[in-house]
């Protein structure tokens, strides 16, 4: 029995030492991962936004077919590209919103610059049998129905865009993602910005608290609810929606004009002044063609690309691996419905990319 | 313990006092007594890896509970209590409440246990009194147990395509708000999850009731349904409540199924036709995007609360359990 008893003490003493040890592993992780780099050099680890990896597979295939160059991305979603980038196991993340200011702390004031590398849009979709139409939304609408405070199809408010077009009297399933997302972020941004009521009762962000309606998981989750509900209306992935063949609505923009959404109209977004460090979103912008729910989606690095034991010849690699697919690489985007970077954006991008240092010294002339 | 023969080491000490006594050992006692050492060695080995083994499963569960302890501490240390009953989660301002998942997790489980029970008790009597073996026998078992083998997500896919245009339907005839989606849909989903667990082990329980019992009670002239009711049933009872915990213990932690058809929405429902949330979902649902370090250690003490739920409710199983074998 005494044998046993202290079999127990120790098996509770391994336990707790095990837990201490799961614990070290967020701090210390990256260590063992730097060891890992330094064996195959050849290879750049990403990690981040899943709207981003059909396009960066694509990107990224064709360019270890030219240079031999492996590209390792693994599609965990922005928050969490963030965090690997943070805790230094990846050597980019990908991300479909600036990193805040809270992201930012936790790097200990280290510079990481956002690289735009596409764009993408949110698209409207709505399940209406009856309504042959393509549906006109303006903001105040969208956004007072998405509070829930507009919940009749047949609403006044609706009609009065969509003269000629006969509403049906059911009510408004409101459909939104239940997972966090970078689609959500840039839907949410874009409400914030042309809604009082929205900004102050719910915010923006990749998870939000939701006041009306139910979640999908994933696109094919919002896309699911909204094909078999009667009424309901969803946000998705513009590219997911095309894939689909969904029907989606024009928004109003900024300008007062409805755009269809596509490809061509969400790079126009993109074709306003950009600020120096790209960190802007595309909602509501100026551009009179543009489509208003878009936002870029960014490549994160580190400004100084020496950290750890990574070599200049590893982080010269991974620097002309980004200033390829910002460049060459862009011709691949409109075939998988990603919108291109507008020369603009282009241009600043590089620009960012050329302010990257090892040691304090430029990487690319 | 210490005076049983099996011990080995008093055993060894008896063997060793053997051989010095015996001043001139033949070869046969010298074999025998090697071999014999042989095997208490073998024995012993195989009795720590035995134990250290089943340790192993005694460290890696406390080990969870101190990794999900101390991991949730910053979300307990900005919410404290309040965690508990609060009824907002908005990650956008770090408010934290898990009231409304607890309600929905507890909600779906004990709705799929009423839904589940009439029809694993019904598979569990048929199987174990009414048709013990033959190929009905065969052909039903098989099936109940191939229900527990299907993954969740191809009961959440059947459920989303399938059993949410039914509930749907049906929402429409009883004038609730036809959304299809919600916990009731959820409920139905576990319950049919969860009924291989409660009938397989009721079979079990209800297979081993001595027949002299029965025999006794058909003599005395009574029916199959009087044996059933009155010789089966308190003689199983403790073990087909202990096959219903099992089932409960599944729907508690069911995470893909649910998630596809319960509807995600944080607001607390207001009827079981309404969307809602489970604690699993949540985490599932939330966890990759968990920005900023208080969200996702509010999403690792939901795991927590989740951990310490199924615990409590096991505990009040065991307990219940214990009376009824008790009397």
């Amino acid at each position: 029995m005494k044998l046993l008893k202290n079999i127990t003490i120790a098996g509770l003493v391994v336990a707790i030492c095990g837990a201490m040890t799961l614990q070290s592993c967020n701090g210390g992780g990256s260590a063992a991962t730097n060891d890992s780099t330094k064996t195959e050099d050849n290879t750049i680890l990403g990690a981040g936004s899943s709207f981003d990896n059909p396009l960066f597979s694509k990107m990224f295939a064709e360019y270890n077919k030219t240079t031999g160059l492996k590209v390792n991305y693994q599609s965990v979603g922005s928050g969490a590209g963030i965090l690997q980038l943070t805790n230094k196991t990846v050597d980019f993340g990908a991300s479909d919103a600036p990193m805040n200011a809270k992201q930012d702390s936790a790097t200990n004031g280290t510079a990481v610059l956002h690289i735009p590398v596409t764009a993408g849009a949110v698209v409207l979709t709505y399940n209406l049998a009856d309504v042959k139409d393509t549906l006109k939304i303006t903001p105040n609408v969208l956004a007072e129905i998405f509070l829930g405070t507009i919940k009749k199809w047949n609403d006044a408010k609706i009609a009065a865009d969509n003269k000629g077009v006969k509403l049906p009297n059911i009510e408004i399933v409101v459909v939104h993602r239940s997972d966090g997302s970078g689609t959500s972020n840039i839907f949410t941004t874009y409400l914030s910005k042309v809604s009082k009521d929205w900004e102050t009762k719910v915010g923006k962000g990749s998870a939000v608290n939701w006041p009306a309606g139910q979640g999908g998981k994933g696109n094919e989750g919002v896309a699911g609810i909204v094909k078999q509900t009667p009424g309901a209306i969803g946000y998705v992935e513009l590219a997911y929606a095309v894939q689909n063949n969904m029907a989606f609505a024009k928004m109003q923009n900024k300008a007062g004009n409805f755009i269809v959404p596509s490809v061509a109209t969400t790079s126009a977004s993109a074709n306003v002044q950009l600020p120096a460090d790209s960190k802007i979103s595309l909602t509501n912008t100026d551009a009179a063609d543009g489509y208003p729910i878009s936002g870029f989606s960014w490549v994160l690095i580190y400004k100084e690309q020496k950290y750890g034991d990574r070599s200049i010849d590893k982080a010269t690699k991974m620097l002309k691996l980004l200033q390829w697919v910002i460049h060459d690489g862009q011709q691949y985007s409109s075939a998988l419905n990603y919108a291109p970077l507008p020369d603009a954006a282009v241009k600043v991008a590089d620009d960012i990319l050329k302010s990257a240092t090892y040691d304090g010294k430029p990487v690319l002339q | 313990m210490e005076t049983t023969v099996n011990n080995p080491g008093a055993t060894r000490r008896d063997k060793l006092r053997v051989t010095s006594s015996l001043q001139t050992p033949d070869k046969v006692n010298v074999r025998r007594l090697r071999r014999s050492y042989r095997q208490i060695r073998t024995e012993n080995a195989f009795r720590k890896t035995l134990i250290i083994m089943a340790l192993a499963i005694f460290v890696l569960v406390v080990g969870i509970m101190i990794t999900l302890i101390v991991q949730s501490i910053p979300s307990m240390k900005l919410l404290g209590v309040k965690y508990l009953w609060g009824k907002v989660w908005d990650p956008v301002q770090d408010i934290y409440g898990a009231y409304p998942f607890l309600l929905g997790t507890l909600l779906t489980s004990f709705l799929a246990l009423i839904i589940s029970v009439p029809f694993s008790f019904a598979v569990a009597i048929v199987l174990g009194e009414y048709y013990p073996r033959g190929w009905f026998s065969n052909l039903l078992k098989n099936v109940v147990e191939l229900i527990a083998a299907i993954p969740s997500v191809i009961y959440g896919f059947w459920g989303l395509f399938v059993l949410v245009p039914i509930v749907r339907n049906f929402e429409l005839k009883i004038g609730v708000q036809p959304m299809g989606v919600g916990i009731f849909t959820s409920s139905v989903i576990l319950s049919i999850m969860v009924i291989p667990y409660a009938a397989s082990m009721g079979r079990e329980m209800i297979r081993m009731v001595p027949s002299p019992l029965k025999e006794g009670a058909y003599s005395l002239g009574a029916t199959r349904w009087e044996v059933i009711r009155s010789i089966i049933m308190p003689y199983t009872k403790s073990g087909l409540f202990a096959g219903v915990l099992l089932s409960l213990g599944r729907a508690l932690g069911e995470t893909m199924a649910v998630t596809m058809v319960i509807g995600n929405t944080s607001l607390i429902p207001k009827n079981i036709f309404s969307p809602g949330n489970t604690m699993a979902s949540v985490i599932a649902n939330e966890f990759t995007e968990a920005a900023s370090p208080v969200y996702l250690s509010a999403l690792i003490e939901l795991g927590l609360v989740l951990f310490l739920v199924t615990v409590v409710i096991n505990m009040i199983g065991k307990r219940i359990i214990k009376r009824f074998t008790n009397e």
